[in-house]
């Protein structure tokens, strides 16, 4: 099993998805550079947070076009697990992998807090390691979060089971108070129609060890190490 | 800017005449020195550079013969003032440089953009020593944003809004509120635009407010980074030959005479038309060059690296050669241009952003160059390295300038400039503030004071901040008395140590006594260190002052380093550099003096990092007092607790009074604080810690419930716990709760815990009060002397304190 964290020019989370991944959880994983086609045979792919190409334009637009993009694509159309955060999430955004655009927080500030989230489905290597329900206290840290896409689109994303995570108070009691940036139906992470390809604008890698004020981030994470796991047995 | 200074950059054929030097800046004197080191008239090109070079801003020619007297030794210092940054050594191999610096002129003509390069400088300069920046504070003064807190509506009477019209505490009218208001907004804008997308945490900080700011806001911008000792690099040219190359952004027009021009003068009625002097920053190119440069210096063939900042181009050549004792030729014709048609001077007098300049090893300038090109960034080389001490500025074939690069740097003017103390204050009793009578119910002034802009939460600020990223932050802003980050080795990621910084100054104090108020500035940073639970270990300094060339600035200035001097010798905290601003004044009036100390604690367990939170009903409140001066009045007379009262935030907010004195500082008391905080938090017997400064007592215990809603760690937001505290003070009860005093802190304890923790302050010589409990009834109450003096249910209290600065941000 091994993880890869891509890294684009203005990437400023990959150390932090490495560490996570590598020093918490004690599993492989490399850095992968944006103008590499070569995914270095990782089981599951990290686009991390940050302001790739300084997000000068729509976030994420231009990062969408990196050579490593392309392999990118082969590798979730082929069934591989890709994990967008924030600045990953606006990225698959733009390529298409998931539904949606991002625009300005409603509030028209960069917000940097500690959200609730609620896990919406667990059939999926992003959640399978949480339950129905569980709210994850996890800080969020961007300009553009407020997450939009078409009324029938989301119709039937929703149906679907698309919608992973959902802003919510921190006793899960009010989506609506609990939602920091205008996002449509309070969605803060969602996943594609084959449930292989995610995006979530919270930074569960910032929230992977207690003495930084939450490790609930961490069941993520786990969940795709479960997921590697399982999928490794079954093909042995 | 001058007619012939436009002409200037124009042209090189003009002829430098004594008027021309005059608008460059240079004295008289000045000129004939430059003359003295040519041996000859200058052309404008070589005038423009000695200008820069001998401005105020880079050759600290007026602070010089002052800052000599700080302490800047001890034995964890790997670099003292003089290199990019101070560097500390914290264990392990590891080295933390740390560096602050203002950015203040260019914040009042262009807020968000003078912010942002003021912490991308900052940064440059951290990671040009081979430090990976891992924090940033900013320190942060502005005029008043509301008129909330300027009158006294309660006692009217008592309110002396044309008091001490000399210190300038009269309110501000509304389009000053607003302009402050913009000045502000975009100040922050531009420091987390930058930092964000940088990726590097700002974690901390203060933002004060005071009329004095109104039209000069000060931005000091402090980062910190971590590199192995073995890895540190250092600006010195060395190895005649070596190849000297340019990376980064381009050349282009902008920040022309930033440091000579806009930081080097005061503010007059055209300051406005500085505007082109500021220069424009991306972070985006600097976080390429942060990691290209770091990558580069992993290569092994850097020999030398320095930043272009303040003076650009010229700057980095000169000061590179003049420290290694060698010569520098470089070539304009090749230094990557964004504009077309610029002349030698404008070239060598730009400060655009997100440039270096390195040395290389000769004949590995291919491996240096790559990994540039990986990253995508220009890296030219430009010239070399040479032997003789010249630096040579070559265009098209021709020569440009041609300077003796260390006279030019290090044998610049040297000002021991008139000192002369202000015309003394003359006040009696009754301009000092005059104490409510006892028994009187203070919970109306005590909301007014939670609510006023000093002392209300800075949440809405520093949620713009990103607080979190590199996931170091074990105490963000607002969680512990000083920002805590842990740090992680940069080869092997793990963990041994934390660091906590803070920073502090208090301008009020300083504008009536700059000595004592600058000894305050350093016992409270250390304060604020320890009781995070770190080791106070080394400091860094801002000093942001008036006109030098003012003898009553000049003798702020020089009171205000010696009272650094003696409370940085006193709690062994050396200064390893820093940044002096002068010429903080528009049209004619000076700022109040603001020494600015950013202090480094070392923290040797991460896990004992201590939080000003209240954590559990029961929990035993205690008062820590180094000096023990709270129970007794110590023979103060009433008159005498009036005048240091006066300075209060408490007096200027609810008595729109400022005047007496700043409380006495002792620093014998202060060290005993530390070294006991530093103790309890290492036997790990503490709840929480908070030390006493602003607002004093009550608003130390006020925020200690406030936070008890959020604890760093806690699953749930939870309604935030109380306090039943009683005092048995024989002081004014103004006094007793609102009073700044220096060495004390609150802390709190559990029942079983107790014991140990009144056994370590005994055996520190701190006096330990029990002075209430932790409650779980939600209720904030205060008894002095049997009566009633503050009660209120804490949530109300948290509500109008965590609030009211967005209300008067945002809704004006």
């Amino acid at each position: 099993m091994k993880f890869g964290v891509v890294v684009f020019p203005g990437s400023n989370c990959d150390h932090d998805a490495y560490y996570a991944v590598g020093t918490i959880l004690r599993k492989p994983v490399e850095f992968i550079w944006h103008q590499s086609e070569d995914l270095a045979n990782c089981d599951a792919l990290i686009l991390p947070g940050g302001f790739s190409y300084g997000d000068y334009l729509r976030t994420g637009a231009i990062a969408r076009f990196s050579p490593v993009m392309k392999s990118v694509e082969k590798f979730a159309a082929s069934g591989g697990l890709v994990l967008g955060i924030c600045n990953g999430f606006q990225i698959l955004c733009e390529a298409g992998l998931l539904p949606g655009a991002m625009m300005r927080n409603s509030g028209l500030r960069f917000i940097c807090r500690h959200v609730y989230i609620r896990v919406e489905q667990t059939d999926t290597p992003f959640t399978n390691a949480a339950s129905k329900g569980q709210i994850l206290k996890i800080p969020i840290a961007h300009s553009d979060g407020n997450w939009t896409l078409d009324d029938a689109t989301l119709a039937a994303l929703e149906k679907n089971g698309q919608v992973l995570f959902r802003y919510t108070t921190s006793a899960g009691s009010n989506d609506h108070a609990g939602n920091p940036n205008g996002a449509m139906h309070n969605v803060a992470g969602i996943c594609n129609r084959g449930r292989n390809v995610a995006g979530l604008m919270p930074h569960p890698e910032r929230a992977a060890e207690l003495a930084l004020g939450s490790a609930d981030g961490l069941v993520i994470f786990r969940s795709m190490v479960e997921a590697l796991v399982g999928a490794a047995r079954a093909t042995a | 800017m001058g007619v012939s200074l436009q002409m200037a950059t124009a042209s090189t054929e003009i002829r430098v005449t004594p008027e021309i030097a005059a608008e460059h800046g240079l004295t008289a004197d000045e000129y004939a020195r430059v003359k003295q080191i040519l041996g000859r008239e200058p052309n404008i090109t070589e005038l423009g550079i000695f200008s820069v070079m001998w401005s105020e801003h880079c050759s600290y020619k007026s602070s010089k013969v002052h800052l000599k007297r700080l302490p800047t030794r001890g034995k964890l210092v790997v670099q003292g003032p003089g290199e990019n940054a101070g560097v500390v050594d914290i264990g392990d191999g590891l080295v933390a440089a740390f560096k602050i610096e203002s950015h203040n002129h260019p914040s009042y003509v262009e807020p968000f953009q003078g912010a942002t390069t003021g912490v991308g400088g900052i940064l440059r300069d951290i990671f040009t020593m081979g430090a990976r920046p891992i924090a940033i504070l900013d320190s942060l003064r502005f005029g008043p944003i509301s008129s909330d807190g300027f009158v006294a509506q309660l006692y009217p009477e008592r309110g002396r809004t044309d008091a001490a019209p000399h210190l300038g505490n009269a309110p501000s009218d509304s389009a000053t509120l607003s302009a402050n208001r913009r000045i502000l907004d975009g100040v922050i804008r531009g420091i987390g635009g930058y930092g964000n997308c940088f990726g590097v945490p700002t974690v901390g900080g203060e933002v004060a407010f005071e009329p004095c700011y109104s039209q000069n806001p000060l931005v000091n911008a402090l980062a910190l980074g971590i590199a192995r000792k073995q890895d540190l690099f250092f600006a010195k040219a060395k190895g005649a030959g070596n190849p000297v190359i340019y990376v980064g952004a381009k050349t282009g027009r902008d920040g022309i005479h930033g440091a000579s021009l806009l930081a080097s003068a005061e503010f007059t009625e055209q300051s406005r038309q500085k505007r082109p002097n500021v220069q424009v920053g991306d972070p985006f190119m600097e976080k390429l060059l942060l990691e290209a440069c770091l990558e580069a210096m992993q290569t092994g063939a850097v020999v030398a690296i320095q930043d272009m900042g303040a003076a650009g181009l010229t700057c980095s050549t000169v000061e590179m050669a003049s420290r290694g004792g060698t010569g520098i030729e470089i070539d304009l014709a090749k230094v990557p241009q964004r504009e077309t048609g610029m002349t030698p001077y404008e070239i060598m007098l730009s400060e655009s952003q997100e440039r270096m300049l390195l040395v290389a090893e000769k004949g590995r300038e291919q491996e240096v160059l790559g990994v540039f090109k990986k990253w995508g960034l220009d890296a030219v080389v430009i010239g070399r390295v040479t032997e003789g001490g010249l630096a040579r500025i070559k265009n098209n074939g021709g020569v440009a300038a041609e300077i003796p690069a260390h006279p030019l740097a290090e044998e610049g003017p040297v000002y021991n400039r008139p000192i002369a103390p202000p015309a003394p204050r003359v006040e009696s009793e009754s301009d000092w503030f005059q104490f409510a009578p006892e028994g009187m119910d203070l919970t109306p002034n005590f909301l007014k004071l939670l609510v006023s802009p000093a002392i209300a939460s800075k949440r809405w600020i520093t949620e713009q901040y990103d607080t979190s990223v590199r996931t170091n932050t074990l105490a963000g802003p607002g969680a512990s008395d000083a920002a805590v980050v842990r740090v992680k080795d940069p080869k092997t990621n793990e963990v041994k140590r934390a660091l906590a910084l803070s920073t502090d100054g208090n301008g009020r104090w300083c504008q009536l006594n700059p000595r004592v108020g600058a000894m305050h500035a350093v016992a409270e940073a250390a304060r604020n260190v320890a009781a995070s639970g770190a080791r106070p270990v080394a400091a860094t300094n801002c000093l942001n002052f008036g006109s030098p060339e003012k003898p009553e600035v000049m003798w702020q200035f020089s009171q205000a380093v010696d009272g650094i001097a003696e409370a940085s010798t006193a709690l062994g905290t050396p200064i390893t550099g820093g940044n002096v601003s002068f010429y903080n004044e528009t049209l004619g009036k000076s700022i109040y003096p603001t020494p600015v100390i950013g202090m480094l604690g070392i923290l040797d367990n991460p896990a004992r990092v201590l939080q000003i939170a209240f954590r559990n009903a029961d929990d035993v409140i205690v008062l820590l007092d180094g000096a023990n001066t709270d129970t007794v009045a110590q023979g103060d007379s009433p008159a005498a607790f009036s005048r240091e009262f006066s300075s209060s935030e408490y007096s200027k907010t609810l008595g729109a009074l400022v005047a007496g004195e700043p409380p006495a500082v002792d620093l014998a008391a202060e060290k005993r604080l530390v070294d006991c905080l530093v103790a309890l938090a290492s036997e790990g017997v503490l709840e929480s810690a908070h030390d006493i400064s602003d607002g004093g007592l009550a608003v130390t215990l006020a925020e200690s419930c406030f936070a008890s809603s959020s604890v760093v760690g806690a699953q749930h937001a939870r309604p935030p716990l109380g306090a039943n505290v009683s005092l048995g003070d024989v002081r004014p009860p103004e006094h007793a709760l609102f009073s700044e005093r220096g060495a004390r802190a609150i802390v709190s304890v559990s029942p079983d815990g107790l014991a140990a923790v009144l056994a370590i302050a005994r055996q520190y010589g701190v006096a330990a009060r029990e002075i209430g409990k932790v409650t779980r009834k939600g209720v904030f109450r205060i008894e002095l002397k049997g009566r009633t003096v503050i009660d209120s249910p804490v949530e109300a209290l948290a509500d109008a304190w965590a609030n009211s600065l967005e209300r008067a941000l945002v809704k004006g």
